[in-house]
């Protein structure tokens, strides 16, 4: 790609926090083409979404843009005056944010905010004009155009439909970039799906360059034509996306590579050690030294500059080679004994659901063993988390029989006796919400102790402590208030309090799905391994299908609050029976898949 | 007359040391009168929105009939029923700040009701009492403080608009309001006897809702909710 026909070209950006002058991003260089999809992948806290702005020329509160450019054609958008900025935003770069319900104004109906874009650039000559392009726009995003449809409240449409709605607004002006962060997250996979087609031919058929920010590599790796991947607040491997993911040369690559789970091939996930560095705790070196197995004392001496390893593939690496040669680690497929047949621990017959004076769940029988991990996949509303929420007693309006050893139990955790309270075992999707902010983790942990007072007083911090290690963190946690952890501490701080009480089933409700690729792969690993130890059975909710290779034994697909089908882990991700299931995998994003497109 | 930094009133009292010690019974009566009135408040407020059911209707429309009284006019019914002692005061004044303490309560508690914690400390049978006193309260500190310091405001001027009327809890002790209504025939003669309680009763509200301004402020940060989304 030659700089001179690309629509965007970025050079030597940086952006620091305002007032202590702490890189939050540095040295961020690259192009785009008309037409090309690059993809900027990282983890939380990379800078992704602050350079993403930054394309704009925009910093949120806080940072502030020091030094670097951004030129789109002849337009250097650093250097312009905010006044002229906000009239270059639509009109020759828009932006789709990643909440489409938030950034809707959900007093006006959708046609009239879709006019708002066209007015306020002055697209368009006349009223009818403008009105044909609004219908138009409708028509490209695979949405109706008739007028009842246009005069609908943002919140009359679905999650897929607003995002719709979104990138209509942003290709609106047809501009020539466009940067889209995150717009996927929080959509099913069948309506991921949807917009990500929408993008792709959206962005070819307009040339229109685009930026699409994702901690996703799956889907990254199906869109974009292009990937960079950052780290603390660098890019550190840019090239095609085939070549990055098939002979990735930065150990980072490889690591995230390795912790995304696989459609085929159930594979032990492995996550990356340590945390990465917040802007001014990065070190002097390489800024993922610290957890790079690679690593050198060479590593510690300066920041590796980006450089060429193979045509059009830049890494920012000492040791490329040797990484590039090695190949990303693989760990052993997960060998699956059969389960033998053993009185079941939880057992649900029949059981049916009410939710506001609907019936969200109808007729669910299960049966879990002992010692197994069941799935329980589904995509939003498919009551999977309803389920999840009576078997914990905390969904009251429900029926039909739920035993645990043989004990039927009432609907409402508290009317439970004391043993089968603490012998069912329930941890949150959220770990920002699970975890009381006002409390230490100390009294978060040993909450249950006070409850079910099997462990002595003079006991409990020993026991904290005990819990802590298990969960894989220190003693030095306790002390800690909650909002001091990253998510995926908060989470094993939540797994550690079930884990306090000893039981013998564990509900685990998407408790992955708020976390970064990395730490997902570290928390599925310390999920498995507790399970494996401590012989829990457990019930794993998740509505990420290839996670459920690397953990479950068995599968229960739900769909509109029916168990649709149910079975081994093998069988079902690789010869579905039910449609349902088929076209929930196919939607899925894979990584292999996106490699098998990309190579031919 | 000499001593008399401001002078007497019509009966000869040293207005200086009726303003000084006058301040003592507003304060503490106000004080005493939105503590309970908080207590009460927070305790309905905390069971409505955690119950979700027919109870929190029940205790809201409750608090709804109260609401519906002017405070100062509900006060004046106690007494004239009653007689001024500082029991009935305080009484009236805590009874009418409770349902609006309730509300406010309620409202900020409502969130946190639906936040996992919650569910939670629920699932392993953590008694009612229990998940309102340490899950819920603390979470609900930052506008509860505010409302604090609005609803003593309130109780200032209310204690110091019945003394004016004539209710006091001791006639004829020194009183902010009952100082004004004294004095305020001979505004022209002595005007210090009206202008110090009334400066003072101004200051007073005034610096309590700055204060309250300020918890505002320093309280903005104390939830331990950042990334909570």
């Amino acid at each position: 790609m030659t700089t001179d026909r690309a629509a965007i070209v970025v050079k030597g950006l940086r952006i620091v926090v305002e007032g202590s002058g702490l890189d939050i991003v540095n040295d961020v260089s690259f192009s785009i083409a008309p037409g090309e999809v690059l993809g900027l992948v990282g983890e939380s806290g990379s800078g992704k979404t602050t350079v993403g702005l930054a394309l704009l020329g925009h910093s949120r509160r806080g940072a502030q843009i020091k030094s670097g450019s951004v030129r789109i054609g002849d337009v250097e958008v650093l250097e312009l005056e905010e006044h002229d900025r906000q009239r270059l935003r639509g009109r020759l770069i828009s932006y789709v944010p990643q909440d489409p319900a938030s950034a809707l104004n959900p007093a006006l109906r959708i046609g009239t905010q879709l006019r708002e874009v066209l007015e306020a650039h002055n697209f368009g000559k006349s009223a009818a004009e403008r009105r044909a392009r609004v219908a138009e726009m409708m028509r490209e995003v695979a949405l109706p155009d008739e007028a009842a449809f246009l005069r609908k409240y943002p919140h009359e449409l679905s999650g897929g439909q607003q995002q719709r709605i979104g990138l209509a607004i942003a290709f609106a002006c047809r501009p020539r970039v466009i940067v889209l962060d995150e717009p996927t997250t929080g959509l099913d996979v069948t309506t991921q799906a949807h917009v990500l087609d929408t993008v792709r031919n959206l962005a070819t058929a307009h040339g229109v360059a685009a930026l699409y920010v994702s901690h996703d590599l799956a889907v990254v790796g199906t869109l974009a034509t292009r990937v960079a991947v950052m780290y603390a607040g660098r890019i550190i491997e840019l090239g095609p996306s085939a070549n990055l993911f098939q002979a990735s040369s930065h150990p980072y690559t490889q690591r995230l590579i390795v912790a995304i789970p696989h459609l085929t091939g159930g594979r032990e996930l492995v996550g990356i050690p340590g945390h990465a560095p917040s802007p001014g705790r990065r070190p002097s070196g390489c800024a993922f030294e610290p957890r790079c197995t690679y690593a050198i004392a060479q590593c510690r001496e300066a920041v590796p500059a980006l450089r060429p390893i193979a045509d059009l593939h830049d890494v920012r690496c000492i040791r490329a080679e040797e990484v590039r040669g090695h190949g990303p680690t693989r760990s052993e497929e997960i060998p699956r004994g059969g389960i033998e047949s053993v009185q079941s621990v939880l057992t649900l017959r029949s059981v049916h659901a009410g939710y506001r004076g609907r019936t969200v769940l109808h007729d669910i029988t299960l049966d879990i063993a002992p010692q197994e991990c069941l799935a329980l996949v589904g995509e939003s509303g498919s009551g999977k988390t309803t389920l999840a929420r009576s078997i914990a007693g905390l969904h009251s309006d429900r029926w039909g029989e739920i035993a645990y050893k043989g004990t039927a139990l009432a609907n409402v955790a508290r009317a439970r006796p004391r043993e089968i309270r603490r012998s069912i075992q329930y941890v949150f999707q959220n770990p920002y919400g699970s975890l009381n902010p006002r409390r230490t983790i100390r009294q978060i942990i040993s909450q249950p102790l006070e409850v079910f007072g099997h462990v002595r007083q003079d006991q409990v911090d020993r026991r904290v402590a005990e819990m802590l290690e298990r969960v894989s963190l220190t003693a030095s946690y306790a002390n800690r208030f909650p909002d001091q952890l990253s998510g995926g501490e908060r989470q094993r701080v939540a797994i550690a309090r079930a884990l306090i009480c000893e039981p013998s089933v564990l509900i685990c409700d998407e408790v992955t799905s708020a976390l970064d690729v990395s730490v997902q792969a570290a928390i599925v690993e310390l999920l498995h391994s507790l399970q494996r130890d401590l012989g829990l059975a457990m019930l794993f909710v998740t509505h990420n299908l290839p996670l459920v290779r690397s953990i479950a034994q068995r599968v229960a697909v739900m769909s509109h609050g029916r168990i649709v089908e149910l079975g081994g882990v093998a069988q079902i991700l690789e010869s579905p029976k039910d449609e349902y299931t088929s076209r929930l995998l196919s939607d899925t994003p894979s990584l292999e898949l996106a490699l098998e497109t990309a190579v031919s | 007359m000499p001593g008399a930094l401001f002078g007497t009133d019509h009966i000869g009292q040293d207005v200086w040391s009726r303003f000084l010690s006058g301040g003592f019974t507003i304060l503490s009566l106000a004080a005493i009168a939105t503590a309970l009135g908080l207590i009460l408040g927070i305790a309905v407020g905390l069971v409505a929105a955690y119950s979700r059911n027919f109870l929190d209707d029940v205790l809201m429309r409750i608090m709804d009939v109260i609401l519906a009284f002017p405070q100062i006019m509900l006060a004046l019914v106690a007494i004239a029923t009653v007689g001024p002692n500082p029991l009935t005061i305080i009484l009236a004044v805590g009874l009418t700040t409770m349902p609006r303490v309730a509300r406010v309560t309620r409202g900020a508690s409502q969130p946190v009701v639906e936040r996992d914690f919650v569910a939670a400390a629920e699932a392993i049978g953590v008694p009612r009492y229990r998940i309102l006193l340490s899950e819920i309260f603390p979470n609900i500190l930052s506008p509860l403080l505010v409302e604090a310091s609005l609803r003593l405001t309130y109780a200032i001027g209310v204690i110091a608009a019945l003394a004016f009327l004539g209710f006091t809890a001791h006639p004829g002790a020194a009183d902010w309001g009952l100082m004004i209504q004294e004095n305020y025939i001979a505004l022209t003669v002595q005007p210090w006897g009206v202008i110090l309680p009334v400066a003072a009763i101004a200051l007073l509200t005034i610096s309590t809702g700055l204060i309250g301004d300020g918890i505002a402020r320093a309280s903005a940060g104390i939830d331990r909710t950042r990334g909570a989304g």
